[in-house]
């Protein structure tokens, strides 16, 4: 049977990374994600596989090339500006189609901002961050149990895609303690053929983005370009809470999507016909969803912990004619479910004057 | 009958090199292979290639390869080593990669004594981008980002990376040697294949220092640019080994580390 645990999220997404078979990891330690650097320094040598606690968080995403390289599951985790630091990485690894999970705990920015959860890495994130043509597939928990289970199907996604995946989380979620069931430790792996793992008897695998004769690149890039396109076409996922009646759609993901879900549920109970759409892949981004949407109501309202990221994403899904609004925290600080109810009260108003 | 008495490395791939006509890449390349075969290690080396003119070396060489970041090959090397002890992953780095954008990858690998092997070509300029100013540029000497030669109170004073590392406890083999002839290209070689051995040994980290010509951006000819190192360079840079732990000296002197003295 499985077992059920109370667990912080930092260390959900670590064991998360051990379930899934993650066989190396390095990371540089900054707040609000130190916990999984440090359960994985105990846990990761105890069962015979990798840990280091690199120089730099371009040395760890370095390493997470070289790791993947070879054919095993590797991670790092970071928080925002880490998380800077290792675009060049991710850029390299997208390019060279080196499978690899980063996970970002984002905290307040820009700069050295402040330690308090946020949601500001949206576009570095969800829109590239590194330089050139690539896409990253985004996994957004909006709970411990997701945390795990979410750090594992990036595991599973990067694989699939030959692809850096990430996991974007704000540090209130990261630092939140929840019930988890511990799932099935992963067993099964797909064969990497075109790994480093020596050339013997075989013709040698080479790992590259760079491609010295410019006539040729532009096919490589369209490869790539095309891997995107089935990634948007399959691996699209969000949870809908009340939306077959909705009148007014709340857009939120991780902890800002907790207090949207709360917000939600007391608006019903004030006859606001509410609903809440949670993006749980940011890149996919559920645009068709969101469009359907739109075709039957009128009102849409972004609950995120930024200044406004993934509202211009909402706003491109559902055109100019659906009303989109923006209800944020930012600089570290939460979202209370009352403010988003506020919100779809003024909104409610507004349209019952309509 | 007649005998074969030179040809083409085993290791070695049968292609062209994008290496200018002179360069020191070309002989390294030539050199790295021959240790690949003499050691037979062909199947379990890893060219770790980094951003400079060395960029794509891992073309020439019959060995699994991997492109890392500008300044990165010692991280993405440790990397696969940790992951696969069975592989031996070797880097091929410039001055500007190892010694400037890359300088913390190359101090930390080597304080770790990770168990690779880093082959730093140092030609005092920036080759690939044009011939710019590296951190190993001599003082007084022309580079297209130094208009009448590096100047030391802007510029300030070349980095000796190997004298830098030997201070830290955890290399195993630091050495440098030069291609100005043919008698110092044949102790390169032989370092080469030492810093290999210390790997297979798993003593640890090597890195092997080659001062190299780069005609094209030092604006001479092959034959000068070479007497441009043995003249001037090495007066900067002077030759031989700065760190030889007692398991490598054993092993260079052929001697088995466990057997009793
Ligand atoms: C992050 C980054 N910065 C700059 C460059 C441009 N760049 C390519 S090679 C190079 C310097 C190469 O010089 P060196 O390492 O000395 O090698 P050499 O070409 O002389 O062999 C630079 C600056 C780059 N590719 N990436
Ligand atoms: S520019 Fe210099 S280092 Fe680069 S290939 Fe030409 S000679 Fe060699």
């Amino acid at each position: 049977m499985s077992k059920k645990v109370l667990m912080v999220g930092n260390v959900a997404i670590a064991e998360g990374a051990v379930l899934a078979g993650c066989q190396a990891y390095f990371g540089y330690p900054i707040t609000p994600q130190n916990e999984i650097l440090e359960h994985l320094s105990k846990r990761l040598p105890e069962l015979g596989r990798v840990f280091l606690q690199t120089e730099s968080e371009l040395a760890a995403i370095s390493m997470v090339i070289g790791a993947g390289a070879t054919g095993v599951r590797a991670m790092t985790s970071t928080s925002s500006p880490g998380f800077s630091l290792q675009q060049e990485g991710i850029s390299y690894m997208a390019g060279a189609q080196i499978p690899g999970v980063i996970v970002n705990v984002m905290r307040g920015g820009p700069g050295l901002g402040n330690i308090g959860g946020a949601q500001g890495d949206y576009f570095q994130a969800v829109k590239g961050g590194g330089h050139g043509d690539y896409r990253i597939i985004n996994l957004a928990p909006a709970s411990v149990q997701e945390m795990m289970d979410l750090t594992m199907l990036a595991f599973e996604l990067a694989d699939k895609y030959r692809n850096p995946t990430f996991i974007l989380v704000d540090g209130f979620l990261g630092q939140a303690m929840e019930p988890v069931i511990i799932r099935d430790a992963v067993t099964k792996f797909p064969a990497k053929p075109w790994a480093i793992t020596g050339a013997k008897g075989r013709p040698k695998n080479l790992l590259d983005s760079f491609e010295m004769n410019p006539v040729n690149y532009p096919s490589r890039v369209k490869k790539l370009l095309d891997k995107y396109e089935i990634i948007r076409r399959n691996e699209v996922r969000f949870e809908g809470l009340l939306l077959e009646d909705a009148e007014i759609v709340v857009v939120a993901y991780g902890s800002a999507s907790r207090s949207a879900m709360s917000a939600v549920k007391l608006a019903r109970t004030d006859g606001i016909k509410a609903g809440l759409l949670r993006p749980i892949t940011l890149f996919p981004f559920p645009e068709k969803a969101l469009r359907e949407l739109s075709l039957r109501i009128q009102a849409f309202l972004v609950a995120e912990l930024s200044g406004g990221q993934m509202i211009e994403d909402v706003r491109l899904a559902v055109g100019l004619d659906c009303e989109v609004d923006l209800v944020n925290r930012y600089a570290g600080v939460p979202l209370p479910a009352e403010e988003i109810l506020e919100s779809l009260r003024g909104i409610a108003l507004k349209q019952r004057k309509n | 009958m007649d005998k074969v008495i030179y040809t083409k490395p085993e290791a070695m791939e049968d292609r062209f090199t994008h290496y200018c006509p002179g360069c020191g890449h070309s002989t390294i390349t030539r050199l790295i292979a021959e240790a690949l075969d003499t050691l037979k290690i062909q199947e379990k080396a890893v060219c770790v290639s980094s951003i400079g003119c060395s960029v794509s070396s891992y073309y020439y060489f019959k060995c699994d390869g991997l492109e890392a970041a500008h300044g990165r090959a010692p991280a993405v090397a440790t990397a696969i080593k940790r992951c696969r002890p069975e592989l031996y992953p070797f880097t091929i780095q410039g001055d500007g990669d190892l010694a400037a954008i890359g300088t913390a990858e190359t101090v930390h690998a080597s304080a770790r004594g990770e168990n690779i092997v880093l082959f730093f070509v140092n030609n005092a300029i920036y080759g690939m981008t044009g011939g710019q100013m590296a951190p190993t540029t001599l003082v007084g000497m022309n580079s297209t980002s130094t208009p009448g030669g590096r100047k030391t109170d802007t510029a300030g004073y070349p980095i000796r990376v190997c004298e830098m590392l030997a201070t830290l406890d955890g290399p195993a083999y630091i050495t440098r040697v030069s291609l100005h002839n043919p008698a110092n290209v044949r102790k390169a070689k032989k370092a080469i294949e030492t810093a290999f051995r210390v790997q297979m040994a798993g003593l640890g980290l090597s890195l092997v220092e080659i001062l190299s010509p780069c005609p094209i951006s030092w604006k001479l000819e092959p034959t000068n640019a070479l007497k441009f190192i043995e003249e001037t360079m090495i007066k900067q840079y002077p030759l031989g080994d700065f760190k030889v732990i007692d398991g490598v000296k054993a092993l260079i002197e052929g001697v088995n580390p466990c057997s009793p003295k």
